[in-house]
């Protein structure tokens, strides 16, 4: 249960130690169906279906992230091209503080919600789709 | 602003700090204890202690100092040291904690099997570290300087004997205690005065933040000039006090003309109340209206500056050294997702305030904008909104947390560059070897605060930033997200871009480049050393397709599928072995 990590040994006083599994919380391993030893022995379809969670998380993240972010980037352009729009005024806070002090916050926390979301449910997708016999 | 309160506040913060790692020291007892508390903490621990050692100098002190100085520009400070988790979250956090790694090192050998490739990133990870640990001693020093006028190397030389001690006997396990209380402690600190700043400002009729004249003294205020300082005076004013001016001895009443001049070190006058406070000669010509536009800061190419503090920002933080560590505390991929999402949020109220210190800066303390000292806006404020023994327990929180901010980020990244050199760079194992490690981590910076040249805490942050996401964070994403980066791919890809990156900081740092055009280049590299590291990385990688390392259809099994499937790529039988 608690060996040191592989690479640094260190002498240590005499310990037993029980090793059963990798020491997560996550869930013990279920006795594995076709989709997992598809995988676990690299075959073809092991492959396909390891490229197609892969791609999945890809295009979630990257989506969450270009969108968030690209909105986010926009704005010292705004602000640039045109000026008189940092003289607008949001709630008494001029539109730049407004927007970057007290919007941007929730917009990410928002994002980051979604995304965590989503990425778990395509984990999920994944495990029923590996561990159907 | 001596004051006894603040005194005892920072030597309450420095002993709590050295008590609670003793207690530390008590439970942790293996070498897996001393590196990764076991990885038993919970999400709500864990974000805690990763906000608890990312709030660092830069982001109790500097962002304050910068938006004071420098207007809405700087607002991207904070709004991308919190948009670089969500960019973490997204691309790096669970992938990374699948893949094991305790450091950045680790990860790049897991996912590479190269000793080159790790070897590349250890040595960017400790140059990253040390760019990092500078500012945090540099923004000890000011403190302390602040609340007791102590010269500068005394805050720098306490903090770092603190940490390291503290790190040498406690390890990580203590430290997962002490970051997740510092998080709280900073974020007290930073909001409880604000409340009474808020509320005076009212009191005293909600005075304007923008109106369209020039900052101006509201008392006579008496103003210690620790530097040769070369200010600008808008209107003439009659200054009393003793001193030199454009090399003139002062003893007595003074007329300073409208125009620039240049205050001798030691020099102390008095300002008269109303009058219009003079600015450093580097600082724009701003009233409080024009100071409140985007570009108020007078910086050349601001859209260029903008952008790159952008790209440095949302994608250095994952290439962190102290960040990444935190991750392998997490239990699974699925907890680091969700203490990442925490994270957020606790960021997301900590950056709340110090724009609201910036801006009421401009009302109560200008002359900080005459002596330079812009750091210390939190620091000086509340004594000075706040009348009596109110004030000075307000500066008082300040000051602790201030500190506590200092001990935090340089406890964590003491720890990771620790274990960097340990397993990388002295090749000493064990208890001993990580202890020897620590000292050496924490001693490098400290010698490099007598050189280097005196810039804002949050550009220097702003460095170290830069050359994490020019050099690890092209490592990460294409590692992570592309099986067909290569050995030679990488380590191409983390030199092209952390190198120029890397120089660019130095020169920045420790030579004075002026108004050369092309000093934004080097005090903002990452608009073209990040694409260039990607880029580089990237179409390497496509050229040296020989080169691809040995498994990495198992590895990516490793790094991207959910760990309770019993997956591990690690070839047939492997899951009937596992349930």
């Amino acid at each position: 249960m608690t060996t040191p990590p592989p690479h640094r040994p260190v002498p240590q006083p005499t310990q037993r130690v029980v090793v059963t599994s990798p020491r997560t919380r996550a869930p013990r391993a279920r006795r594995p169906y076709s989709g997992t030893r598809e995988i676990n022995e690299q075959s073809e379809l092991g492959a396909v279906y390891m490229r197609t969670l892969i791609r999945a998380q890809r295009r979630l993240g990257l989506s969450v992230c270009l969108v968030t972010t690209g909105v986010l980037a926009l704005l010292p352009l705004l602000f640039s091209l045109e000026p008189a729009l940092g003289r607008f005024r949001v709630f008494g806070l001029g539109l730049p503080w407004f927007l970057l002090c007290v919007a941007t916050f929730p917009m990410l926390l928002l994002a980051g919600w979604f995304y965590v979301r989503q990425a778990e449910r395509s984990e999920r997708e994944f495990a029923e789709l590996v561990e159907r016999p | 602003m001596t004051s006894g309160y603040a005194v005892v506040a920072v030597l309450v913060v420095v002993l709590g700090t050295i008590l609670v790692g003793a207690y530390g020291l008590r439970v942790s007892r293996t070498t897996s204890d001393f590196y990764v508390a076991s990885r038993t903490v919970s999400p709500w621990w864990n974000a805690s202690a990763i906000g608890g050692e990312y709030l660092s100098a830069a982001s109790f002190v500097g962002i304050a100092g910068l938006i004071f100085a420098y207007g809405p520009d700087m607002l991207w400070f904070p709004v991308g040291y919190t948009a670089g988790y969500l960019v973490l979250l997204t691309m790096v956090a669970a992938p990374l904690r699948r893949s094991g790694a305790y450091t950045l090192p680790d990860f790049a050998e897991a996912r590479f099997r190269s000793r080159a490739v790790r070897g590349v990133a250890s040595v960017l990870a400790l140059a990253i570290g040390w760019l990092y640990l500078l500012p945090q001693l540099e923004g000890a020093g000011l403190t302390l300087n602040t609340v007791t006028g102590a010269p500068d190397w005394v805050g720098a030389l306490i903090v770092m004997v603190v940490v390291t001690v503290n790190v040498m006997s406690g390890g990580m396990r203590s430290i997962t205690f002490v970051q997740a209380f510092q998080y709280w402690l900073k974020l007290t600190a930073i909001t409880v005065p604000i409340v009474f700043l808020v509320v005076v400002w009212q009191v005293h009729g909600a005075e304007s933040l923008t109106a369209p004249e020039y900052p101006a003294f509201r008392q006579d205020t008496e103003v210690t000039f620790n530097n040769d300082t070369m200010i600008h005076a808008e209107r003439s004013l009659a200054i009393r006090g003793t001193g030199e001016v454009d090399g003139v001895r002062v003893d007595g009443g003074f007329v300073l003309t409208d125009g620039y001049h240049r205050i001798g070190q030691g020099s102390e006058f008095t300002f008269p109340k109303d009058a219009t406070v003079p600015h450093l000669s580097t600082m724009a010509h701003n009233t409080n209206e024009s100071w409140a536009l985007p570009e108020s800061s007078g910086a050349d190419f601001p859209l260029y500056g903008a952008y790159s503090l952008i790209i440095a920002t949302f994608l250095g933080t994952m290439g962190l050294p102290h960040v990444i560590v935190r991750f392998y505390t997490n239990p699974n991929g699925t907890a680091a997702r969700r203490t990442t999402l925490i994270l957020l949020g606790l960021l997301s109220v900590f950056y709340l305030m110090p724009p609201v210190y910036g801006a009421l800066g401009r009302l109560y303390t200008p002359e900080l904008l005459m002596t330079g000292q812009t750091d210390a806006v939190v620091l000086v404020l509340p004594a000075r909104v706040v009348d009596g023994i109110g004030g000075e327990l307000l500066g008082a929180l300040v000051a602790g947390g201030a500190f506590a901010a200092f001990l935090s980020t340089s406890s964590g990244l003491v720890v990771s560059l620790a274990g960097v050199l340990s397993q990388d760079v002295l090749r000493l194992g064990g208890v001993r070897g990580f202890r020897i490690s620590a000292v050496l981590a924490g001693v490098v910076p400290l010698a490099m605060t007598f050189v280097s040249t005196g810039m804002p805490v949050a550009d220097m942050v702003g460095l170290a930033f830069a050359v994490a996401a020019s050099s690890l964070c092209p490592l990460l994403m294409l590692g992570i997200w592309s099986s067909r980066t290569t050995t030679v791919g990488a380590i191409a890809g983390m030199l092209a871009g952390g190198v120029p990156a890397l120089t660019a900081g130095l020169v920045t740092m420790f030579t004075d480049t002026g108004d050369a055009w092309y000093e934004v280049l080097l005090s903002r590299p990452a608009a073209w050393t990040v694409p260039l590291g990607f880029t580089v990385m990237y179409v390497v990688s496509l050229l040296t397709q020989r080169h691809v390392p040995p498994g990495v259809q198992r590895t990516m099994v490793k790094l991207h599928a959910p760990e309770n499937l019993g997956l591990d790529g690690s070839g047939p039988g492997s899951g009937d072995e596992r349930s």
